[in-house]
């Protein structure tokens, strides 16, 4: 909280201790018998222009957070500035009217589109709703550019969704986002439902998009190959936790976090001379309705120790960002004040 | 080496408003035993059509019409309906990509497992409980004792692929088809099933046709790799040799594409364009379309198929030309 007055120039979203859970409720009286703890405590900061990626494995959380963002789920707690408010508080008009800046694009285009309505009428429908083109043809004339702008056809705008394959309904979501002029756009595994060569234009496309016009981009995926190319800064989630983070090159170069390790390890690599590595971690992830004690990765780490078992660690700053792992602790230089912080939420 | 599974001039069409249109169009290769051969390709290859086609298991209203499957020197297309059910599963066995759909959910997995085993081998209860306990050791899944009884949402995703091979294992099939059997899960639990399988294969000596469209995976698991585009083999490999030096243009740009191998601050070089659907496919090569290099024939004839190399086989104008200029290695 300290950076404050700094933080209000460079940044442009600011997750503060953010604390997604679901209740679970059980038997003839839906009583609660514990939580689903999708999103424990989670904060960063995005820079105008910058891709900060979260990344992790199903059920880790990272959905939920860009959902949470959007006040598409309800957060418990927590603060997510944005423009200089914080959106939580927001009243459901005046969210509204935020959305207008900041956007989300999915996995799957075909169930974002609707498939019934011409792409033209789509991409219109945004702009019209937040009062951008003054007349019907001012809109169409954007559309065009839009379509243009993400390298479709501008003649193609009276299609129907079916009409197109998969990535270029991927640059349809793009160009509907993009027309109502966003700061930032929350990219929900945005390509990877795309077959690697068409994988590849969209990437290049979200980059060109990032250059000319300033976006920045909250990129959750589960691929970390697409996220060294993309993201300025990376965050590493494990079961409603962020682990680690840190800028993209340090991350991938010296993985502080075991989790992160084992990340890493695990993508397949096509360089021939190398393959046939050992798995890192063994198992599955464990349920975030009942995380181990401790450390949440502890089960799987294979750098374990007694005090994992029983106690939760903080995140420590390390050199180019913060691990959650006591084997980072040694290397923090303001080991308090890191201790401290999650009591001060 | 003699080849176990042989694929020769295999050709599946589907009923086009134009005419039959071919989905897997001549497509030949071999599988030794004990050997791993990945066959690749983006969505719409004809890669998964291609193992549906040895299985005889095409969803109507498509047909496999030409070419044969030898298994063991016996051509599976020609054997009667009741054959070729003993074949599947028995000798040839398949996982696929989402185990929840294979799994019935409300039988235990032990029992799903055991009702195969029962189905190929006259044994009673007791022999096949145990011997799917024996499966479930060998396939890595802990606690074997308690999970013969779970159900299949009680396993996790690793789980119920894991209860998949060792279904699939249960016979002891010399073959075992896996269509992008990690492509649904995560990828710390895709390395561990990774590991799995070729354990198994260096173990059991089971021969593996490795459907996916990563190349990661190609390079962990296989020998050797086919390429597919658009219905046809483009590029036959051995591993090391298509990945270190592809010589198709579609194998070159696809491993160009991966996002990992990129340098950051670069734009990552793309395929242009997209797969043409079956109706708009070409006269002559199929990447034609797409193809940087693409000169005066491409769009019109078809390449032959070249060697040019022992191993090796390619079907592009341009490695054509070249070979020819150079004279032959």
């Amino acid at each position: 909280m300290s950076a404050d007055g700094r933080a209000e120039t460079s940044t442009l979203l600011r997750v503060s201790d953010l604390r997604t859970w679901y209740p679970i409720r059980r038997g003839l009286m839906r009583r609660q018998s514990g939580w689903v703890q999708a999103v424990t405590d989670v904060s960063f900061e995005i820079a105008p222009g910058q891709t900060f990626a979260l990344v992790g494995e199903s059920g880790c959380g990272k959905t939920t957070v860009g959902r949470s963002i959007l006040r598409l789920e309800t957060p418990l707690r927590g603060e997510v500035h944005f423009e200089g408010r914080d959106l939580l508080k927001l009243e459901p008009e005046a969210m509204r009217r935020a959305r207008q800046h900041l956007q989300i694009i999915f996995q799957d285009p075909m169930a974002s589109l609707d498939p019934r309505m011409r792409i033209r009428d789509q991409i219109a429908e945004g702009m019209k709703s937040f009062g951008i083109g003054a007349s019907e043809s001012e809109r169409l004339e954007r559309v065009r550019v839009m379509l243009e702008r993400v390298q479709l056809d501008p003649e193609t705008m009276d299609r129907y969704p079916h009409e197109f394959s998969g990535g270029q309904r991927q640059r349809i979501c793009i160009a509907r986002a993009l027309a109502v002029e966003p700061r930032l756009i929350v990219c929900d595994e945005s390509v990877s439902a795309l077959d690697v060569s068409i994988q590849a234009q969209i990437l290049n496309l979200l980059r060109e998009l990032q250059d000319e016009l300033g976006l920045s981009y909250l990129f959750i995926t589960h691929d970390l190959s697409v996220v060294r190319y993309l993201a300025h800064q990376v965050a590493v989630m494990y079961l409603g936790k962020i682990v680690e983070q840190g800028p993209t090159e340090r991350i991938f170069e010296a993985p502080a976090h075991p989790y992160t390790k084992a990340l890493l390890a695990a993508i397949p690599s096509v360089d021939p001379e190398r393959r046939g590595a050992a798995p890192r971690v063994l198992g599955d992830v464990p349920s975030p309705s009942d995380p181990p004690p401790g450390c949440h990765f502890h089960t799987r780490c294979e750098f374990v120790m007694d005090r994992c078992r029983a106690q939760v660690p903080p995140l420590f700053e390390i050199e180019g960002g913060r691990s959650r792992c006591f084997l980072a602790e040694d290397s923090d230089p303001s080991r308090s004040v890191a201790q401290n912080a999650p009591k001060s939420v | 080496m003699s080849a176990l599974l042989e694929v020769r001039n295999l050709r599946t069409v589907f009923p086009g408003e134009s005419g039959p249109l071919p989905v897997v169009d001549d497509i030949s290769f071999s599988l030794a035993r004990g050997e791993v051969l990945a066959l690749v390709g983006e969505s719409g290859s004809g890669k998964s059509m291609t193992a549906l086609s040895i299985l005889r298991l095409v969803p109507k209203p498509g047909q496999v019409v030409s070419g044969e499957v030898r298994l063991a020197g016996e051509d599976l297309l020609r054997l009667p309906v009741t054959k070729m059910r003993r074949i599947r599963g028995a000798r040839i066995a398949m996982i696929f990509q989402e185990p929840m759909t294979c799994l019935n959910p409300v039988v235990s997995v032990g029992a799903q497992v055991m009702e195969a085993i029962r189905l190929h081998d006259s044994i009673n209860k007791i022999d096949a409980r145990a011997r799917t306990r024996e499966l479930f050791v060998e396939v890595g899944i802990p606690d074997p004792d308690a999970r013969l009884d779970a159900y299949p949402h009680h396993l996790s995703g690793g789980l119920k692929q894991r209860v998949m091979i060792a279904m699939a294992l249960s016979m002891r099939p010399e073959v075992l088809i896996a269509d992008e059997p990690t492509t649904a899960l995560d990828v710390t639990v895709q390395s561990q099933i990774l590991a799995l399988l070729r354990r198994l294969q260096s173990d059991r000596g089971t021969a593996i046709l490795l459907i996916t469209h990563d190349l990661g995976i190609v390079n962990e698991l296989a020998d050797r790799v086919a390429v597919m585009y658009a219905g046809r083999l483009v590029e036959v490999a051995e591993r090391k040799a298509l990945l270190s030096e592809p010589l198709h243009p579609y194998t070159q740009g696809l491993l160009r594409s991966i996002p990992s191998r990129s340098r950051p601050g670069e734009p990552l070089p793309e395929i242009p364009g997209v797969v043409p659907p079956p109706h708009q496919w070409p006269a002559g090569c199929r990447f034609s379309t797409r193809c940087p290099i693409r000169f005066e024939p491409c769009a019109e004839v078809f390449p032959e198929q070249i060697r040019p190399a022992e191993g090796r086989r390619v079907w592009c104008h341009d490695v054509e030309r070249s070979m020819r200029r150079e004279g032959p290695a």
